[in-house]
């Protein structure tokens, strides 16, 4: 199945979980990362169970603050 | 990680929101092109600093991911994002470095504490930071 990860169409296996995917992309610190498809907000106790299907769209976003 | 190049208007553009928005923390994101040479910035995106705080800032998800969306539409890469310290110099704190979790991303902080702001960018992995060569340039010639 084709998905676009970040803005770029990649070809990954039918079934592919979201845990696997970020694994895959090698996102670091995940557990600070949102993750969203076709815009929709994943919540964080779904994304063990989340599975991807063909045509989605993944963007993958970094909790950005900070403190002077 | 090679030069990072950014037109002087962007840089004014930052300047001047930043301190429109004092007391608090200013705060959003760069986006643009990369490539073996470098970065170049194209644009930037001003989002609301969700602490509404003048020693902490954290950028509205929804704002993110609109403005990932817009740099998408228009062939940008997300390359980084800038905030301001209002009375701090322009160097990641403690909890900049804490929380900077992307090490691909450039940290840019504009320092307002003196007359002329200061701006610079930063690299952060594994805590570890490195300056980055920022540059702006002008195409505008004055006489």
């Amino acid at each position: 199945m084709i998905i676009t990860v970040a803005g770029e169409k990649k070809e990954y296996k039918d079934g592919l979980t979201l845990p696997e995917l970020i694994e895959s992309e090698n996102v670091e610190m995940p557990e600070y990362v949102t993750v969203s498809i076709n815009e929709e907000f994943i919540e964080s106790d779904a994304k063990a169970t989340t599975v991807l299907k063909d045509g989605d769209n993944v963007e993958f976003l970094y909790f950005m603050g900070g403190g002077q | 990680m090679g030069i990072i190049r950014m037109e002087y208007s962007l840089y004014d553009e930052i300047v001047k929101y930043a301190k429109e928005h004092l007391p608090e923390e200013a705060c959003g994101l760069i986006a643009g092109e990369e490539n073996e040479e470098g970065r170049l910035v194209k644009k930037v995106y001003y989002l609301t600093n969700i602490d509404h705080s003048d020693d902490h800032f954290t950028l509205d998800p929804k704002e993110q991911f609109a403005a990932i969306k817009d740099m998408r539409a228009n062939g940008l890469k997300p390359l980084g994002n800038w905030h301001s310290h209002p009375v701090s110099p322009s160097r990641p704190s403690v909890e900049d470095i804490r929380l900077s979790y992307d090490s691909k991303a450039s940290y840019m902080i504009v320092s307002l504490m003196a007359e002329n702001a200061v701006l610079n960018s930063f690299h952060v992995e594994n805590e570890v930071v490195t300056k980055e060569d920022l540059r702006i340039y002008s195409e505008e010639y004055y006489f």
